[in-house]
């Protein structure tokens, strides 16, 4: 019969108790058992990064981890990255550096990155590179990518310096933002 | 008012088309609030699984489902056996050519191909349904397998299918130019080659899903699918099932990626829905990796012998082509295993003034897994021919390679111009942006260091690719390929609400590519309106209007054509309501800032959510007999437009292990009026992405009996981040005559270019060694061995 | 891509896990990082019918320097081992935090753990390579109590070890500093298994080579050690002609299989390639050693 066992996770600081069976991953369990659906699955078999979460503080497969393994654990997944103010800074940086596509992918590289930054907030644009390499974007060419980690990790250093700087990986024109607020249709 | 070239807006005046906005769609994806067909959850939900054949071809002597069925959590296995009261599914070109052959939904008697589906189980988790599937017991006897081009053509070899004994499901003779025979006799230099493309597929990162569900209320089928064709879904799907289409509600949600893959018809987008018929209950099946890998459309497996005549200045003069495509075990839908041939055949002469063509191209089918289109479809194949004879040419006449493709490109003066397969292409800047990426990569220092670098030891090469990419094709084009359904038309519908906000919906699926963000854009110039007040639906067939969806890059000239006229109809009838409300002339007002407002007054104005309030809530306020409501509808279908770009590229190759790393790769590309720069640079990438990963990393790999042997990403290697180069783009405009904002299609130019400008680079940094290589992917341990001969 | 079942157990020492093994039966197996043997669960390649999950027996991750030696826990993760920057951890065994930077991908490291890597005994693995390089002694715990196994002796072919069904792999050793040791690798992709993989040490005084070591990965079950190299090596001054020599000399000693990702021919000739490349690191490196991956 299927081994089924009574877990306690913590999910962007929300506590959940589950009953999970053995074989389910991680990624399964956040997706299909708690509803952070934001964690995507892409390969099963710890290629395409497409799954990573951030748990206890470390960046993880989280289609190489058994849910029931994450008892008692803590994990960050890219619903919980967005504050009360909006975005973060890594999130804008995706968005004005066209960093996603289709969008599958994001969640992971956004957690991978956000675990680059938090241990290395400095990284050199080798140390990024090397990152960003442990997950698979199929659309972007991946250079949209280092970019936003890199204007990210700028923006932190020197946050006066917010869409001005130019980098490794040659930002196009500077970017035209729409405000939402600005011109909304008149006569409500 | 119909739109038009003389309509569009001068570039110093427009608002809102040119400009890189961050994308609406950004937002949910960014937060994890996207929604892809896995992520949707439905009370009762149960979960499919396919028992999938371990051989490439055999006979199914039994399939013995007890096991199966008494597997914890099975509630359902279906075989064959219970689907016989369903149409077949028989992909069809309506010429003499080509041989209709059936794709059973759950193999029958034969499979074709590992990964063909034989058995579906229905259980209450993914878990339990695979536990199923392993435990269907099908008896097979195996038989010979054909795996390769040379093998399914040779004398006697077993066919795939009885109705082709020969194993060519298309053979046709697309060009025969009388003279061509003389032309190349006569010719100062003739090039032989074979050109060889291994096959790939697309690995977009959300492999194939399909959620359905029965409404015992409405008697109807709702499908989510990750597809980026959610009518032709439903037409095809409805057919099969024997249902009228208004029973049917197909919905593409986010889908993560498509790039052909999921542009065609899937077996199990149908026996999804059969399946959630016989167990009364929503169904969903998720392709894992290993049978998106093994199971789902691959392609661009071709082979080109090509025999071309040069004069000594390098002018190509004549061209004699057999192409031969390895299409799998059966024909996709709609577009049939006819895709890749006949699009080799009516484009390998790409931008090239080649007056004599001969071109025979055939389909052979194998048994493998079936091909469909990928990104690109044929013509990074039929750009390597090209650039390959180009290079050639310009080796064996001793002229700079630049050069010799200088001489072949259409001339400025010569557009519109038709080429010898009958193709019109219009104008744009071939020369151009030859010589503007020739100054980028500024060649002449570049063969400097070169020399000084082969003096040391060192491998670099500078390679070049030239290409026109049709794009945005109609209903006229679509026609000549003679396939069951015509694509080619969109249409888009637009309505204001009450409140100002206004929708458009077109017929278009966007999986990538920010149609949300960029046909907003296009509404917003026409409409005066800031973009977000525009809300984009697509994907849906019970909200939009019929439509082909995303593929052939046609969505931005087809849809945003359409979107356009419908924006201008729109327009018309707010400035029709508006001089009711400022008593003034409809051509007095213009539409500005949310709002109509009288030319040359700007107090005097009403704006769109007053229009929209009085068009439907105090529809009394207009004259009798005045229609409530403020919609519009605008259908465009274009003959078709070419974008052009040239790629160039400086590699340098370990000369220890044979590998390429890139020192420069430079796009230079003209594709119109870019609606969203930021958006079109974003394909350029992904694009050059995908093409570098076939030059140099991904292939399908099977044994000689029919085995795929890449079946994990561990074995089919998608590049990273560390193997893909940054990219430079420069841009050229040259607008289109024939789409509703001079925009042209771009989405595949990327991947079409990318490998002949790589081989072309590697053959570059090779020439002192007389090495030619002509194969994708270039594998190192090839340039190694191609070197060592050299050398021995 | 769903496992089969499976039972699951978790322990909190050593001592449990033995006897928990001991109690399962012979097809029970251990999960500590999990990033090899998950994938294969995944894909039904592997189906054990019990875990024993030791990912949280905290005894079984440390680093510590016992004069020449170094201990390292069996649960201690790749990332550990990358962030390793205590002086006198990384006095002579700084080649070990190089080399972790190859191993897998980042996320994969924070997982992955050193005991797991060489239990899982894959013939391409970074540590599998360094321990056989280096005589790493295997510690291993089962009901009689520790032994101790050389990591030559430990490494028995493709996956598979000299573990008892009931014994768990407790400490990885290695007896003494390598001033200068290199690895080089050759892979498709940044973050793959390597093709072939070359670890080499050499033991110099005053110039001249007393003594070397190379291995060998990818072109075997195991990695291989190669005599005939290293015996070219002893004694010269590990000038370009005697790297040379040791370098075709390994590639006449391996003997390849031949899959998707190269023939038995290219294997051999990046034997000869890597070799060299290793030694002249080494060679040029005073504990400074650097490990490289050449991906193309």
């Amino acid at each position: 019969m299927n081994d089924v066992h009574l877990i306690t996770i913590t999910v962007n600081g929300r506590p959940s108790e589950v009953a999970v069976e053995a074989r389910r991953t991680l990624a399964d369990v956040l997706r299909h058992d708690l509803g952070y659906t934001g964690t995507h699955v892409g390969c099963e078999h710890g290629i395409c990064g497409a799954c990573t979460v951030i748990l206890d503080g470390e960046p993880v497969r989280s289609c190489l981890i058994f849910g029931v393994q994450a008892d008692d654990a803590t994990v960050e997944t890219v619903e919980g990255l967005a504050g009360d103010d909006g975005l973060d800074a890594l999130q804008e940086s995706f968005s004005e550096q066209h960093a996603l596509q289709c969008g599958f992918c994001t969640p992971g590289f956004l957690m991978l990155a956000t675990a680059l930054l938090r241990a290395n907030p400095e990284p050199t644009d080798d140390e990024i590179r090397d990152a960003v390499a442990s997950n698979l974007c199929r659309c972007t060419g991946y250079q949209p990518i280092l970019a936003a980690v890199r204007q990210a990790a700028d923006r932190a250093a020197s946050p006066d310096t917010a869409g001005s700087e130019g980098n490794g990986w040659g930002v196009w024109e500077p970017h035209v933002d729409v405000p939402r607020e600005a011109e909304q249709p008149g006569g409500q | 008012m119909t739109g038009g070239v003389e309509a569009r807006a001068p570039a110093g005046e427009r608002r809102w088309i040119g400009r890189s906005l961050s994308r609406v769609e950004d937002h949910r994806h960014l937060t994890g609030g996207g929604s892809f067909v896995d992520d949707i959850a439905i009370p009762g939900l149960l979960h499919l699984a396919f028992a999938r054949s371990p051989h490439a071809a055999a006979r199914i002597e039994a399939i013995d489902a007890e096991e199966a069925r008494a597997t914890p959590g099975v509630e359902a296995v279906l075989t064959a056996e219970d689907l016989s009261a369903l149409q077949r599914f028989v992909p069809m070109l309506n010429r003499p050519d080509f041989v209709p052959v059936e794709t059973p939904l759950l193999a029958r008697d034969r499979v074709r191909h590992v990964g063909e589906p034989v058995a579906l189980v229905v259980a209450s988790t993914p878990h339990a349904a695979e536990d199923g599937a392993e435990r269907v017991r099908v008896t097979y006897e195996r038989t010979d397998a054909v795996a390769s081009i040379d093998a399914a053509l040779a004398e006697g070899s077993p066919a795939v299918h009885d109705d082709a004994p020969d194993n060519l499901l298309l053979d046709a003779v697309f060009k025969d130019d009388p003279e061509i025979d003389g032309v190349l006799d006569g010719a100062a230099l003739v090039v032989e080659a074979t050109f060889r493309s291994s096959r790939v597929t697309a690995v977009p990162m959300e492999a194939r899903a399909c959620l359905a569900e029965w409404d015992g209320r409405t008697e109807r089928c709702r499908l989510h699918s990750s597809t980026q064709v959610p009518h032709i879904v439903r037409t095809s799907v409805a057919g099969l099932l024997g249902l009228p289409e208004h029973r049917l509600r197909v919905i593409a949600p986010d889908v993560g990626g498509g790039f052909g893959q999921k542009c065609v018809v899937a077996r199990e987008e149908v026996l999804t829905c059969i399946a959630a018929q016989a167990v009364g209950r929503p169904v969903k099946w998720v392709a894992d990796r290993q049978e998106n890998l093994v199971a789902d459309f691959q392609g661009h497996e071709q082979r080109y012998e090509v025999r071309a005549g040069f004069t000594e200045e390098g002018v190509l003069l004549a061209l004699d082509a057999q192409v031969l495509t390895d299409v799998g075990a059966y024909s996709n839908h709609p577009f049939t295993c006819g895709v890749e041939p006949l699009m080799a055949a009516a484009e390998l002469l790409g931008p090239y003034t080649v007056r004599h063509y001969r071109c025979r191209t055939r389909a052979v089918a194998t048994h493998k897994t079936p091909m469909a289109p990928y990104r690109g479809v044929a013509r990074p194949q039929l750009v390597l021919v090209m650039e390959g004879l180009m290079q050639r040419a310009a080796r064996r006449l001793g002229i700079e390679q630049s050069e010799v493709r200088a001489r072949n490109l259409i001339p400025d003066d010569a557009f519109p111009y038709t080429t010898a397969a009958g193709l019109r292409i219009d104008r744009g800047s071939y020369g151009e942006s030859l010589a503007r990426c020739v100054d980028a990569l500024d060649l002449d220092a570049f063969r400097e260091r070169q020399a000084a670098a082969r003096r040391e030891g060192r491998l670099l090469g500078l390679g070049l690719s030239c290409f026109g990419e049709r794009t945005g094709y109609g209903t006229e084009a679509f026609e000549q390929r003679k396939m069951a359904m015509t694509p080619g038309y969109d249409i888009a519908q637009l309505a204001l609400d009450p409140t100002g906000g206004i929708t458009l919906s077109v017929g278009t699926a966007s999986h990538g590519q920010s149609h949300e963000t960029t046909l907003a854009q296009i509404a917003a110039e026409a409409l005066g309106v800031h973009p977000t007040v525009i809300d984009v639906r697509q994907g849906d067939t019970d909200q939009s209007p019929y439509g082909w969806g995303t593929f052939a890059s046609r969505s931005m000239v087809v849809s945003g054509g359409a979107t356009r006229k419908a924006s201008l109809r729109l327009a018309d009838r707010l400035k029709h309501l508006a001089s009711h409300l400022l008593e003034a002339a409809p051509e007095d007002l213009e539409l500005r800032d949310g709002a109509v407002v009288v030319r040359g007054s700007p107090s005097h104005s009403v704006t769109l959510a007053d229009i929209g309030r009085i068009a439907y809530l105090e529809i009394h306020r207009l004259p009798a007999g005045e229609e409530p409501g403020v919609e519009a509808r605008a259908t465009f279908d274009p003959p078709g437009t070419f974008s052009n770009a040239t790629h160039g590229c400086i590699v340098e190759i370990d000369p220890d292990t044979g590998a390429v790393a890139f020192d420069r790769y430079v796009v230079v590309e003209d594709c119109g009026v870019m609606i969203n720069p930021m958006v079109v640079e974003g394909q350029v990438r992904g694009g050059v992405a995908q093409g570098i990963a076939a030059a140099l990393y991904e292939r399908v790999v099977y044994s000689d009996d029919g085995q795929p042997l890449t079946t994990s990403l561990m074995d089919y290697l998608v590049p990273t981040a560390s193997e893909i180069p940054p990219v430079e783009i420069l841009h050229l405009e040259t607008p289109s005559e024939h789409s509703e904002t001079g925009a042209k299609g771009m989405g595949e130019g990327g991947t079409m270019g990318a490998p002949a400008c790589v081989v072309s680079a590697v053959n570059d940094a090779l020439a002192h060694l007389d090495i030619e290589l002509d194969g994708l992917p270039i594998l190192p341990e090839q340039v190694l061995t191609a070197i060592q001969r050299a050398r021995a | 891509m769903k496992p089969a079942t499976f039972e699951y157990h978790r322990v909190g020492t050593v001592g449990e896990a033995v006897e928990r093994l001991g109690e399962l039966g012979e097809d029970a197996k251990l999960l500590a990082g999990g990033q090899s043997l998950v994938p294969m669960m995944n894909f039904r390649l592997a189906r054990p019918p019990a875990l024993v999950d030791i990912s949280r027996v905290a005894e079984l991750r440390y680093l510590t320097r016992e004069g020449d030696t170094l201990r390292i826990g069996a649960l201690t993760s790749h990332l550990a081992i990358e962030r390793m920057d205590a002086p006198e951890l990384l006095d002579g065994f700084s080649f070990l935090k190089e080399a972790a930077h190859w191993v897998g991908h980042y996320p994969i490291r924070t997982r992955g753990t050193f005991g797991g890597s060489v239990a899982h005994a894959d013939p391409a693995a970074e540590w599998c390579l360094l321990a056989v390089l280096l005589d790493a002694e295997i510690v291993a715990r089962g009901p009689g109590g520790e032994r101790t196994i050389a990591a030559a002796d430990f490494l028995l072919g493709f996956l598979t070890n000299a573990l008892d069904p009931d014994e768990v792999l407790v400490e990885v050793r290695f007896p003494r500093p390598a001033s200068r040791a290199a690895l080089h690798e050759y892979a498709r992709r940044r973050g793959d298994f390597a093709i072939v993989a070359a670890a080499v040490a050499v033991d110099v005084e005053e110039d001249t080579c007393r003594s070397a070591r190379i291995v060998i990965g990818g072109v075997d079950d195991v990695p291989v050690r190669i005599g005939e190299a290293e015996a070219a090596l002893a004694g010269s001054r590990l000038e370009a002609e005697a790297i040379e020599e040791a370098a075709q000399a390994a590639a006449r000693a391996v003997d390849p299989a031949s899959d998707i990702h190269g023939s038995a021919e290219y294997r051999r000739h990046l034997t000869a390639v890597l070799v060299t490349r290793a030694l002249g690191e080494a060679r040029g490196s005073e504990d400074g050693a650097r490990s490289k991956n050449g991906a193309g």
